[in-house]
């Protein structure tokens, strides 16, 4: 998958979460939780829809990568070379 | 509908044990993700806590008194959209004590006028107060104790801390010697846009729950107590139950905590250290409730949708489970909570403690049950006069009472102290594929606690069954 299919990916997964979701204004490099009107039960959804879409196994150690636009592409970059 | 236990098949993906709101939750999250999943209910109705009962003409609800808003978005994103339309807020809450008197939305903002106005506490005190309980999450710091964060702020002042805490005890049965961020965790979900209930009563939403949890294809039968869950070389099996093994990839024992270790699975299976957290495991209070339905021609005037009630001078955590409490909450059901059913109820609930109940004959515990009755009453009198002429129906449920269908250790309504969250989240790792949801560490409770807890931990099964393919 390439950087921008990745990106294109997590905001398809926040849009279904929140419809109200406003990307317009959204900063990539920070972070997300700021932006948008998302809490952790949120991020437990987006990493949940990560694993039913693409089989990806996100260790709660690893949450904290999901905390902006930039770092998400980054941290699913590799994992998702093949997808 | 459900099933009679006859009808299950010999295999599923995953088992969830107990139809309480974490249970049903994990259950639909699971069809969700794709598993054939088999939900077991031991009593003849689905809800655990989350229940109603019928008595003449009257529908009475047992656990539905006020949660906060993010029930909203979690009804939507983990239910759908019917259930989380029939929230409503209610509007009025109602303090009464020998301390103060006071009508709120229970909201930060109208909390802030009171405090600021009624209580004379200076607005940057109150706002430093908001701003460090909103910024508690479950990763920080747990030796601050709710008493000790309410000295910081408001010292000396038991009247505001009866006023912030109070609710929060009725909530959940934490105590002001509860870790602080249990209580910033809940006190902000609360604070963030006020009390809401469930339009249509808890038979309605259980009801539409049910419906949810079939259209996704979970089996779900109830009047099927499990025995055991089965585990074989340190990974779960399956369970047996009616003297019938199912077998599973995974099950979720939406039984309590307690139960789940000691009673349902072999003790062999967990190793000494392990046994040894889950053995200091202290499981919250139970309750007592008086149930009352007023008479078909007579009416409730609006006196509040909920009353936190007190003739103790001063608010202390022990005297509110204390047998004779002089603390209650009324819960006043209005037709308005039920559409087209043209009834009014009111439910009084108080903490109590299981011990105090449990050592009474049949005979003393009738006459400790109408007294109790008595009690209330005479406290009711005082915003419903002549309560006791005007209802046609009144009956109560003590810590047996809730032992008695939830099965709870100790009848306890608000599942364990803080220390139950690790040893609830952390089961799996001890025997693989078993996985405990249900009220634990006081911030996973309530309805939206369950609800939320359902939701992670289905999280957590569908990693573990995912990994093994």
């Amino acid at each position: 998958m390439t950087r921008d299919a990745i990106r294109d990916l997590i905001l398809e997964i926040i849009e279904d979460i929140d419809e109200d979701a406003d990307f317009d204004t959204l900063q990539a490099d920070k972070p997300l939780r700021d932006q948008l009107d998302l809490d952790s039960m949120d991020f437990l959804d987006i990493v949940m829809e990560l694993r039913k879409r693409h089989k990806l196994q996100i260790p709660e150690e690893d949450y904290p990568e999901l905390a902006t636009l930039d770092s998400c592409v980054n941290y699913l970059e590799p994992l998702l070379a093949d997808a | 509908m459900p099933v009679s236990f006859s009808q299950a098949d010999d295999k599923y993906d995953v088992i969830v044990i107990g139809s309480g709101l974490g249970g049903l939750t994990s259950a639909n999250r699971l069809a969700y993700c794709g598993y054939r999943v088999l939900l077991l209910e031991y009593h003849s109705q689905l809800g655990g806590l989350a229940t109603w009962f019928k008595r003449n003409g009257h529908i009475f609800d047992v656990s539905l008194h006020g949660f906060p808003y993010g029930m909203v978005k979690t009804c939507k994103k983990y239910w759908n959209k019917e259930i989380m339309n029939s929230i409503v807020q209610l509007k009025d809450i109602v303090f009464d004590n020998p301390q103060f008197h006071l009508k709120t939305t229970f909201d930060r903002i109208d909390f802030t006028q009171k405090l600021n106005k009624q209580f004379k506490i200076p607005q940057s005190t109150i706002d430093a107060f908001f701003t460090r309980v909103a910024g508690m999450n479950f990763y920080d710091d747990q030796s601050m104790t709710t008493r000790e964060l309410f000295e910081e702020f408001f010292p000396g002042r038991s009247d505001v801390h009866r006023l912030l805490m109070e609710p929060i005890s009725y909530a959940n049965g934490s105590t002001l010697d509860d870790p602080a961020i249990t209580y910033g965790i809940v006190f902000s979900n609360f604070m963030n846009k006020g009390v809401f209930t469930f339009e249509g009563g808890t038979d309605k939403l259980i009801g539409m729950m049910t419906t949810e949890l079939e259209n996704n294809g979970v089996t779900i039968c109830t009047n099927a107590k499990v025995e055991r869950i089965v585990v074989d070389k340190g990974v779960v099996r399956g369970i047996e139950c009616q003297g019938r093994m199912i077998e599973a990839g995974a099950v979720v024992s939406n039984s309590g905590i307690t139960n789940t270790i000691h009673n349902l699975t072999d003790q062999d299976a967990f190793s000494s250290e392990f046994m040894e957290k889950a053995n200091k495991i202290r499981v919250n209070n139970s309750s007592c409730q008086v149930y009352m339905g007023v008479k078909k021609e007579d009416t409730i005037d609006d006196i509040g949708d909920l009353l936190f009630t007190s003739t103790v001078a001063e608010f202390d955590s022990t005297e509110l489970r204390d047998f004779k409490t002089g603390s209650k909450t009324f819960s006043v059901y209005y037709p308005k909570t039920r559409p087209g059913h043209d009834r009014y109820t009111i439910v009084a609930s108080m903490n109590s403690n299981y011990s105090d109940w449990e050592k009474f004959t049949e005979e003393e515990y009738k006459k400790e049950k109408e007294d109790l009755i008595q009690r209330t009453l005479i406290d009711l009198d005082r915003y419903f006069p002549n309560a006791r002429e005007r209802m046609d129906w009144i009956e109560a449920a003590t810590p047996r009472t809730f032992n008695r269908y939830t099965l709870h250790t100790q009848g306890t309504s608000f599942g364990t102290k803080f220390e139950g969250l690790d040893v609830s989240r952390s089961i799996f790792k001890e025997v693989n594929g078993l996985f405990h949801v249900g009220s634990v560490g006081i911030i996973m409770s309530g309805w939206l606690g369950a609800i939320n807890y359902g939701v992670i931990v289905s999280n957590d099964v569908d990693a573990y069954m995912r990994s093994k393919d």
